[in-house]
């Protein structure tokens, strides 16, 4: 099955700017292609218009212009004719971001069947298709299987399974791998392959992650934020002629992945953590004029070493959260952790590592005071308590809110959940309002909003509403507000969960800022970059346990505690 | 279990239970179609009587059962009250302190209110309990011929209120992390009213996102199969005819008791 765009574009309702505009593309049956491109580039527009779901008819959902063809048939007009043929057998199977929404059905075997009998698939075909399916995409799990029970990589798997099961004859994968641990998208990206290799059927992947892809695709294909198509080749020739700018512009270039950023010697700051604390310093450098006042004394205001009134920040390596005994789970069924014994302390970052479903993000809850453990303790250390004059007692799951945002920020794993505020820069005002920081002056709430703004590459963005801004920005803006009321410790929940290069570079380089200052950082994650390049210690959670493990290099969290 | 699905694993597999969800369907409108002609205390009385002893044969577990008929029973007492209260006073009176006053007419209709109310809601909780949603889908799309579009869109959106369960969750652990919902009531109000705004903004989103990628797996079209094969059995005839008997008698009784008016005359 081929492809052909010419001039295509698509624009949105509602939006001035194009998605995609004076496409040029021509896609030979059985080709396979890895998409790339910065961030808004229009990617997943184009798949979404390949897969013939954009409808730029009156009353659709955007207008479009020049041609984009399926077999030379109009692309909306290809997705209907393979409905009306009775082959079941689609032309194109899409998969998109949100596993979460792409979810129809309330069992897993109805879910995968949904497709199948759209495409009028005879009943006795349907089951065996979903089983092969289902075992194909490695989801080996009963038909009936309530949907609700899947984790988000058993979904994004499930999601798969419904687009396979249709054999289409060209695949578009939008970010098939963002929300899996790193065995697990290794093995996706070989289900693909050993699907196409046995259908011959085509693929267009969209991921940031080049090399998962090298071995299956045979073409590269970047599109121009500006519209149009920056380059093409083979993957060999795309990354040498473009490696560098494909890199600046966000894309994951094998041979380019991040360095540990992470000195081992705590004494010896790493040279980001060096532009952190210094902001003036740094726009100075990048020639930018700065709004930041009262920055000159060296400590940045994120940083927090400034240190209000009465505020006494723990020592490097000092405790601040003590896990005894904890158990973690849904309030249904038996808890996915027991037995969990750990220390999170002050100027020191712990990854929390482990497969799909294993419990980090239930972890994640009960350390930031936000679900309840259901066996053992979370407590608060002194000087965690003492942060602010408030009467906080030493669990932080009985904290009323003030107290604990003023002393554990999180960070959720989907940022639009954290938006409370019409406004950019008042979403970052939130936080601070509620400590009752004053307004103006010196650490005021006006200041901080500024400086977060600057550091978070916002500014231009602080009047614009927090649900319409990209991925990557709803990202770093849902990392400030976390940031704005200067907690001991930071919780984050897959911070750098299908972000592009650029932005997994600011965020390191904004948690390793917190560090240096002297904040905890826990993040659960499958980034094993992140974890190279932030962590002091992993806590690795499979099977029920957790497993403590200090990063060889990193400054040892354990033996310098106070 | 989830918000709106039962765990059918839990149910018995009795004639009622098994049976097609569109002959549940139809046993249930005989019986609320009847009770909704007349209030009156025999005819409602003698259908709660008839549904009572044909709950044991509908497999839904007691506890599961008396949790989803309780919330009947309330709303029966609560309109008992109100009417034994506030209803037109007839025949002698036996209570009076104030505005309220009770009085033999207004007992009688207040009880006649709450019957109605559970022979109503008791076939309709029976229906509920003993569904599977999916298979009601199955069954209104091929047994009662409903078109497959609505049919689909409303299992998948009866799929995504689930979502919106586990989103409200997360809505609210994120608003306690970001320091809000400790003002009192009112502060606890308004916060609550901004996390119901930001959950509608959430699923419309996820609407959009879901409504694409069913189009994208093919729904829409005009013809579909289906994997679950929904058509009515013998047995299913048992059911509407227990719908129809339970309705016939209590309306007899009704009647033959002088009690039975129809409310539109």
């Amino acid at each position: 099955m081929s492809l052909e765009a010419r001039g295509f574009g698509w624009r949105w309702n509602g939006r001035e700017a194009w998605a995609v505009r004076g496409l040029d593309l021509t896609v030979a049956d059985g080709e396979r292609i890895l998409l790339l491109g910065a961030s808004g580039a229009g990617k997943s527009t184009l798949l979404t218009a390949a897969a013939g779901v954009l409808d730029g008819s009156d009353g659709g959902t955007g207008e479009s212009e020049g041609i984009l063809e399926i077999d030379g048939v109009d692309a909306p007009a290809a997705r209907l004719a393979a409905l009306e043929d009775s082959a079941g057998l689609a032309r194109s199977g899409l998969l998109l971001q949100d596993p979460q929404a792409q979810t129809v059905l309330a069992r897993c075997g109805d879910d995968v069947a949904f497709g199948l009998e759209n495409h009028s698939v005879p009943r006795e075909e349907i089951w065996p298709r979903v089983d092969v399916a289902l075992a194909e995409v490695g989801l080996p799990v009963d038909r009936a299987r309530p949907t609700a029970h899947l984790s988000g990589g058993q979904r994004q798997r499930l999601a798969l399974a419904g687009v396979m099961a249709l054999r289409p004859q060209l695949l578009l994968l939008d970010e098939p791998t963002a929300m899996l641990d790193p065995a697990g998208a290794a093995r996706l990206a070989e289900v693909v392959k050993e699907r196409l290799d046995a259908s011959g059927a085509g693929c267009l992947v969209v991921e940031h992650r080049v090399s998962l892809w090298l071995d299956v695709v045979t073409r590269v294909v970047v599109l121009a934020p500006a519209g149009g198509v920056l380059a093409d080749g083979t993957p060999h020739e795309v990354i040498a002629a473009r490696g560098e700018e494909l890199a600046a512009a966000g894309v994951w270039v094998p041979g380019l992945t991040p360095r540990r950023l992470r000195s081992s010697s705590p004494s010896a700051a790493p040279p980001s953590a060096v532009i952190m604390k210094d902001p003036a310093s740094r726009a100075a450098r990048e020639g930018r004029s700065t709004l930041i006042t009262g920055a000159e004394g060296g400590s940045g205001l994120i940083t927090g070493a400034e240190g209000r009134v009465g505020d006494e920040r723990a020592a490097p390596g000092q405790a601040l959260l003590t896990l005894a005994g904890v158990s973690a789970g849904h309030r249904s069924g038996d808890p996915v952790l027991t037995g969990v014994d750990a220390v999170v302390r002050a100027g020191r970052a712990v990854a929390v590592r482990g497969p799909n479903g294993a419990g980090k993000s239930t972890l994640a809850l009960v350390l930031a005071g936000l679900a309840a453990p259901r066996a053992g303790s979370v407590t608060a250390s002194p000087s965690l308590r003492g942060l602010a004059d408030d009467g906080a007692g030493d669990q932080p799951l009985r904290w009323r809110p003030r107290q604990l945002v003023a002393r554990i920020g999180s960070v959720f794993q989907d940022p639009r959940h954290q938006f409370v505020a019409r406004t950019v820069a008042d979403e970052l005002a939130v936080g601070p309002r509620r400590l009752g920081v004053a307004e103006d002056g010196p650490d005021g709430v006006g200041e901080r909003v500024e400086e977060l703004l600057e550091r978070l590459r916002l500014t231009r963005l602080a009047r614009a509403n927090p649900f319409t801004l990209s991925g990557g920005e709803q990202r770093r803006l849902s990392v400030g507000t976390a940031l704005a009321t200067r907690p001991a410790s930071l919780v984050l929940d897959e911070p750098t969960f299908g972000q592009d290069a650029a932005t997994w570079a600011e965020l390191a380089e904004l948690l390793l800022g917190v560090i240096a200052a002297g904040t905890a950082v826990v993040a659960a994650t499958h980034d094993d970059d992140l974890t190279a390049a932030i962590a002091d210690e992993t806590w690795h959670v499979d099977h029920g346990r957790l497993v403590v493990t200090a990063v060889p290099g990193a400054a040892s969290p354990c033996r310098d505690a106070a | 279990m989830s918000l709106l699905a039962p765990d059918t694993s839990a149910l018995r597999p009795t004639v009622v239970s098994r049976a097609n969800p569109a002959a549940k369907l139809a046993a249930a409108a005989a019986v609320t179609v009847v009770l909704l002609l007349s209030v009156d205390v025999v005819t409602a009385g003698t259908a709660v009587l008839l549904e009572l002893l044909v709950l044991p044969w509908c497999g839904v577990a007691l506890p599961a059962l008396a949790r989803r008929l309780a919330i009947i029973a309330l709303a029966a007492v609560l309109a008992s009250v109100s009417t034994a209260f506030f209803a037109v006073h007839s025949g002698t009176s036996l209570f009076s302190f104030g505005p309220l006053e009770l009085s033999t007419g207004s007992l009688i209709a207040a009880a006649a209110i709450g019957l109605r109310i559970v022979a109503v809601g008791t076939p309709g909780v029976v229906l509920l309990a003993s569904t599977d949603p999916t298979e009601l889908g199955d069954s209104l799309a091929q047994v009662v011929h409903l078109p497959h579009r609505f049919v689909m869109g409303g299992l998948a959106a009866l799929r995504l209120a689930d979502v919106l369960v586990d989103e409200w969750r997360q809505l609210g652990l994120a608003r306690r992390a970001r320091g809000l919902g400790d003002d009192g009531v009112v502060g606890r109000l308004r916060t609550g009213g901004e996390q119901a705004f930001s959950l509608l903004v959430l699923s419309v989103r996820r609407a959009a996102v879901l409504a694409t990628a069913m189009e994208a797996r093919g729904f829409g079209g005009s013809r579909r199969t289906w994997a679950r094969p929904s058509a009515l059995r013998p047995s299913d005839v048992v059911v509407v005819a227990g719908g129809v008997v339970i309705a016939a008698a209590a309306t007899t009784a009704g009647v033959v008791a002088g009690t039975w008016r129809l409310l539109l005359s």
